[in-house]
């Protein structure tokens, strides 16, 4: 019998969660996470923001009880992972983005069913629940439709209804909204939220790539890499972080004689070209502007070194600025792992 | 009772239910499976029945065919339905949803075994039928209750079984796919399925000792054929080996599944695809 949980200890909870894993044919050992330390309130939808080999599905591996610890200590509402796995697991639930759950000969609602069980949920409360969720989904006209009859998009949703059959206190959700097309992805985001405030104690963990997307839905964001929590604060607080500015894109000319060195020096900050745009023979052209910069300024002497600008576009400090500052490099950059 | 035996008792139940529910609906729902899965396969044996008529062989041999051939579906079964089942579970990516869940990892092997042994229900009754109304098969007069018990020792003989080698599974990818295929034939050859196990001499001792196939086959070929099939040792013993091979092996693949579970956490093998 599950115990009583205790409603005033954090959600999730690691101190010094390190995981490694042996190199292959005696290379060193992998560190996968390196001494994570994270504190989870209940009721928070917490987001775990990094680039790919960051550790964050390690970390949700170890928080699920799949995977055990190297070292250091994880709790997950209030029970620890390891010694206390059962009691840890009647209590999550989780979804994985691209997961292929359920047998493609049972429907979409049977499949659902046999998952509620595997969580002991009596059949008098599954079969409602199920509904309700379907109905969320969008899901309902397939009801009884066999999975292996769905497209990529449903499946996907069907795999995210059944992270909440259980009706968890702590869900996890490892990139949830892979491969669902725009309107699905944004029915489910608001779905979540609305599921997290509906009763008290509820907790999302977050894993995901899209940083619109961890900057509506989360409380608070842990920036990770290399195994390690770079930084956790809310979404606001990680964009003031970037000290202010304006964040400059021009559209320029490509194939001009100046190089980025003399482009850097000619406006006085770091620049990062963006994506060329061959249609229009440009490229773009990123710096943040240091508070007090004149726009202006940095466009004469751009001028004057032969750059060609055809648009210009200033924005406020977005979470993608204040990750490329914390982390160095941007989510997508090559060299992440 | 306690109430935390009964919740967990609960939800032991549902799961192997509802796991056992996949496997069912799994042989019923799709026709043209049905007819490939329960059909065909007992063509093997209508063969034998065809050669040992072809040979002039005593009748009864005919149905030692029939009733190795019933019993092979069975050992299909167990081999890839619920050894290779958790490779399956791995390789797409589902076996984690199993271990993430609260139910006892022994309730999911329970639902594959019953589930498994009802779909492979169908396919046993089709070999029955063939064999009693196409081959004309002679049985001796037996006890249904025997048949019953001795059949029912057998299977938790070797479901349990199956769930010793699904706990492999988990640490272990192709390689215990190749054990899989290694407990095939041989298995198929020393229990004796086509032809008298006597027939194998010491081997058919050693091969009664080792696989629980062999003593299900000479027990249910004892019950059925009575005097016409001396077997290895009488039912009563056989019966009561099958009873102690389900209830050890029961207890083994409980503490292997465990230890290999730790094992895979602790290596970090457990999630991991394309072993």
């Amino acid at each position: 019998m599950s115990r009583s949980p205790d409603s005033s200890t954090p959600a999730v909870e690691t101190r010094g969660l390190r995981r490694s894993y042996p190199g292959p044919r005696g290379a060193p050992e992998v560190v996968a996470l390196a001494g994570v330390d994270l504190r989870i309130e209940r009721g928070e939808v917490f987001g775990l923001l990094g680039p790919n080999g960051a550790g964050k599905t390690t970390c949700i591996k170890i928080l699920n009880t799949l995977l055990f610890p190297s070292g250091g200590e994880a709790r997950v509402a209030g029970f620890d992972v390891v010694r206390e796995a059962n009691e840890v697991r009647r209590r999550i639930g989780l979804v994985s983005g691209g997961e292929n759950s359920g047998y493609g000969i049972l429907t979409v609602r049977e499949c659902l069913w046999m998952f509620s069980q595997f969580y002991g949920v009596p059949s008098s409360v599954a079969w409602p629940r199920i509904d309700r969720l379907l109905e969320v989904t969008g899901l309902t006209p397939l009801a009884r439709t066999r999975i292996n009859r769905l497209s990529t998009g449903q499946r996907q949703k069907m795999n995210f209804a059944r992270g909440f059959v259980s009706e968890p206190e702590v869900l996890f959700l490892d990139e949830p909204t892979l491969g669902m097309d725009v309107n699905a992805a944004r029915m489910l985001r608001e779905f979540v939220l609305s599921w997290v405030r509906e009763r008290d104690g509820r907790t999302v963990l977050l894993t995901t790539h899209y940083m619109a997307e961890a900057d509506q839905m989360c409380d608070r964001i842990a920036i990770v890499d290399r195994g390690r929590v770079l930084a956790s604060d809310t979404p606001a607080a990680l964009r003031r972080s970037v000290q202010g500015g304006q964040h400059v894109e021009l559209e320029v000319r490509e194939g001009g004689a100046a190089e980025s060195g003399s482009i850097q020096a000619a406006v006085g900050v770091p620049v990062v070209w963006g994506a060329p745009h061959p249609e229009r023979g440009t490229r773009t052209l990123k710096f943040r502007l240091p508070e007090g910069g004149v726009l202006g300024d940095a466009l004469r002497a751009l001028e004057e070194i032969g750059v060609a600008v055809q648009g210009i576009s200033t924005r406020e400090t977005s979470l993608e600025d204040a990750f490329i500052h914390i982390v160095g490099r941007a989510l997508d950059d090559e060299g992440a792992e | 009772m306690s109430r935390a035996f009964a919740d967990d008792a609960a939800l032991f139940l549902r799961a192997a239910r509802a796991r056992a529910f996949v496997r069912i609906v799994g042989s019923f729902r799709e026709p043209n499976g049905l007819i490939a899965d329960a059909v065909f396969p007992n063509l093997g044996m209508c063969a034998f029945v065809m050669m040992y008529r072809a040979l002039g062989a005593p009748a009864y041999y005919e149905a030692l065919a029939v009733i190795g051939g019933i019993l092979t579906t069975y050992w299909v079964n167990v081999l890839w339905g619920m050894g290779a089942q958790f490779y399956w579970e791995k390789q797409a990516g589902q076996l984690q949803l199993y271990f993430a869940a609260p139910c006892s990892r022994m309730a999911i092997l329970c639902g594959m075994a019953v589930g498994g042994l009802l779909a492979s229900m169908l396919r046993s009754l089709v070999g029955v039928a063939l064999a009693v109304f196409v081959f004309h098969v002679q049985l001796e007069p037996f006890s249904p209750w025997q048949l019953f018990a001795v059949f029912m020792a057998t299977m938790a003989a070797l479901y349990t079984l199956g769930m010793i080698m699904a706990s492999l599974f988990l640490l272990y990818g192709r390689e215990a796919w190749h054990t899989c295929n290694a407990f095939m034939e041989p298995a198929f050859f020393l229990s004796g399925l086509y032809f008298p196990i006597r027939t194998l001499g010491a081997f058919g001792a050693v091969a009664a000792a080792i696989l629980p196939l062999t003593l299900g086959v000479d027990a249910l070929r004892q019950v059925l054929l009575g005097a016409r099939s001396p077997g290895l040792m009488s039912v009563r013993l056989e019966f009561l080996a099958l009873c102690g091979f389900a209830v050890l092996y029961f207890f083994v693949a409980r503490w292997s599944l465990r230890y290999l579970e730790n094992l895979s956490k602790q290596e970090g093998r457990l999630t991991q695809r394309w072993q």
